[in-house]
């Protein structure tokens, strides 16, 4: 399965082999839409109408505090102050 | 103490200093060490912020000030939202030692009411799930009906108000995740509208789905929960500006001559036929209670599970990338950053995580998104339109919460189909962003409960609870 990779997730054989049966019955049951002519339909994009959405203006761009940094790097697996350590990305 | 506390009754208590918020959150404490093991419903208890604030309460009262709406309540919180310096894991593996640096709103907004957080309930892993089977840390316990799920997503939050461990509770429901546990735990369980309640904080699992709503014993407490969360968050460009009714205020309005829509669709073949009667009956005391009873037709409701199964895995598989052992969560460390990615998120999470993760990478996939996603979004519409025509010529539309009673502890682990398929009539009101209620309607051969559910036009709260009040007042948990 592609998707796994295009999702970065590690799956044993025993899961692809799960997974490709189960997924594909899903697909199979979500075929049932083809049913249904959507050539005029919009996509509903949206949730909340026009009238509802809070943002139709947008916000003045204000700086305002936000002293969290210390808090966040605190969970993080392997931190060095003020930046996350990763594997190394880049070949010299 | 009594046993059943509601939130004016414990108000009541506090303020007649019959007894103390401390008091009233060390009993809870001690219910919880009483039950909590057998119903592995709470994942982690926060006595130190919840004695703290019922501190607060206790001092206010001494200095003669008034006390807020929500006094010494005590309340429980899914893990999937945000609590400052507690432990938030979303029921999830890869984040089993996630302390959020920031509390959610609806978590603040509730203790500025002086509401007391006792901790964290078990839930489906990120949500995803109908029975609390999903969580990583193992399955709740049906308080009402032994052997049995809770329901899910939010099963932990049903069960512990089910079992009077707190007077009211948080969930999350995405396609149903608060209104089905209620209806299998038999309390009601009520999302609002999309937009109602802030979501700053809720950890996101389908961002055009997900909404926080509240679990307690009665509608009129339902009402006083989400009278609180409710409202306009600078911190949510989702949240609107729409004004919030008085919820309470429209609990004892008369129901005569209300029209409730009934769709035939949404009793499909496969219901169960205990279900069946039972709504039967529910329907039956609306019409006693005077109200008028109108065939309605919504053509698109059964295609709304295939829907909902695009949407949702696709927007998960696009939130929950942010699980790569950079910033939070356990890493597994690889040769490459690429590596540790794959190792970690696929070591971390949970199998129906990773089954949605990789039906929503596919369904977004190039080549496949116009057949998939954009097909779901436009039937999407279609079913948001059958809800706007129908409340052209209603007030509420009643359905079953769930087309059958909860089932046995493990009954449907391996049939994920089988498994959405649960949720058949909750995603409906869910895809079209529309408020939703769960009250409880009998109980079959006295067992297992039965929810009624009532849906009401977009912010039309006020119109769905007004409803499952009067629903309940008539007797509607013993038709």
């Amino acid at each position: 399965m592609r998707v796994a990779d295009l999702a970065y997730l590690d799956l044993s054989e025993a899961e692809l082999e799960t997974y490709r049966a189960q997924i594909d019955e899903i697909l199979e049951y979500i075929g049932k839409l083809n049913e249904l002519d959507t050539s005029k339909v919009e996509p509903m994009a949206q949730v909340l109408s026009d009238d509802q959405t809070a943002d139709a203006t947008l916000r003045e761009d204000l700086v305002v505090p936000s002293a969290v940094a210390e808090d966040v790097l605190k969970q993080a697996p392997d931190a060095e102050p003020p930046y996350f350590r990763v594997p190394k990305v880049i070949e010299r | 103490m009594s046993k059943n506390w509601t939130i004016s009754s414990v108000r009541e208590a506090i303020a007649g200093k019959k007894t103390s918020a401390r008091e009233m959150a060390a009993e809870y404490y001690r219910r919880i060490a009483g039950q909590n093991s057998k119903l592995n419903a709470f994942l982690t208890l926060c006595e130190r912020r919840a004695y703290a604030q019922a501190d607060r309460i206790d001092a206010l009262l001494a200095a003669g000030k008034p006390l807020p709406p929500l006094a010494g309540v005590p309340i429980a919180i899914k893990d999937v939202i945000s609590t400052r310096e507690v432990r938030t894991t979303c029921g999830s593996k890869i984040l089993s030692n996630y302390i959020p640096p920031y509390d959610a709103t609806a978590v603040l907004r509730l203790e500025a009411a002086g509401a007391v957080i006792l901790g964290k309930t078990n839930c489906d892993e990120f949500a995803m799930g109908s029975s609390n089977e999903n969580s990583a840390y193992g399955p709740v316990q049906n308080p009402v009906a032994p052997g049995c799920v809770p329901g899910g997503s939010s099963g932990g939050s049903a069960a512990v108000v089910a079992a009077d461990l707190a007077v009211a509770a948080l969930g999350t429901d995405t396609g149903g995740s608060i209104r089905q546990p209620g209806g299998f735990c038999g309390i009601p369980a009520m999302m609002g509208s999309y937009g109602r309640v802030s979501r700053y904080g809720l950890i996101a699992f389908a961002s055009s789905l997900d909404r926080i709503g509240p679990f307690a014993r009665t509608v009129a407490d339902v009402a006083k929960v989400l009278q609180i969360i409710a409202g306009r968050d600078p911190q949510d460009s989702t949240s609107t500006t729409t004004p919030v009714e008085d919820y309470s205020a429209a609990l004892n309005k008369p129901v005569k001559g209300l029209r409730i829509g009934i769709s035939k669709q949404y009793f499909a073949a496969g219901m169960d036929e205990g279900v069946r009667k039972k709504i039967a009956a529910g329907i039956e005391l609306y019409k006693k209670l005077g109200c008028e009873i109108v065939d309605i037709e919504m053509p698109h409701t059964d295609y709304a599970i295939a829907t909902y199964y695009i949407i949702a895995t696709a927007e998960a598989s696009s939130n929950l990338a942010r699980y790569d052992g950079v910033r939070f969560g356990p890493r597994v460390e690889g040769d490459t950053l690429i590596a540790m990615y794959r190792k970690t998120r696929g070591a971390g999470f949970g199998s129906e995580v990773k089954r949605r993760i990789v039906l929503g990478t596919y369904v977004l996939s190039a080549g496949y998104y116009d057949a998939y996603y954009l097909k779901g979004q436009k039937v999407r519409a279609l079913i948001a339109h059958d809800f706007r025509k129908a409340f052209e010529k209603v007030d509420a539309i009643v359905t079953p919460t769930s087309p059958v009673p909860p089932f046995r502890l493990g009954e449907r682990v391996n049939d994920p189909l089988q498994m959405y398929l649960a949720d058949i009539y909750t995603v409906t009101g869910s895809l079209a962003g529309l408020p939703g209620i769960s009250v409880p309607c009998g109980r079959i051969a006295g067992k297992l409960p039965v929810g009624l559910q009532i849906f009401g036009p977009a912010f039309g709260e006020a119109r769905v609870l007004q409803l499952a009040h009067a629903f309940e007042q008539a007797g509607g948990a013993t038709v």
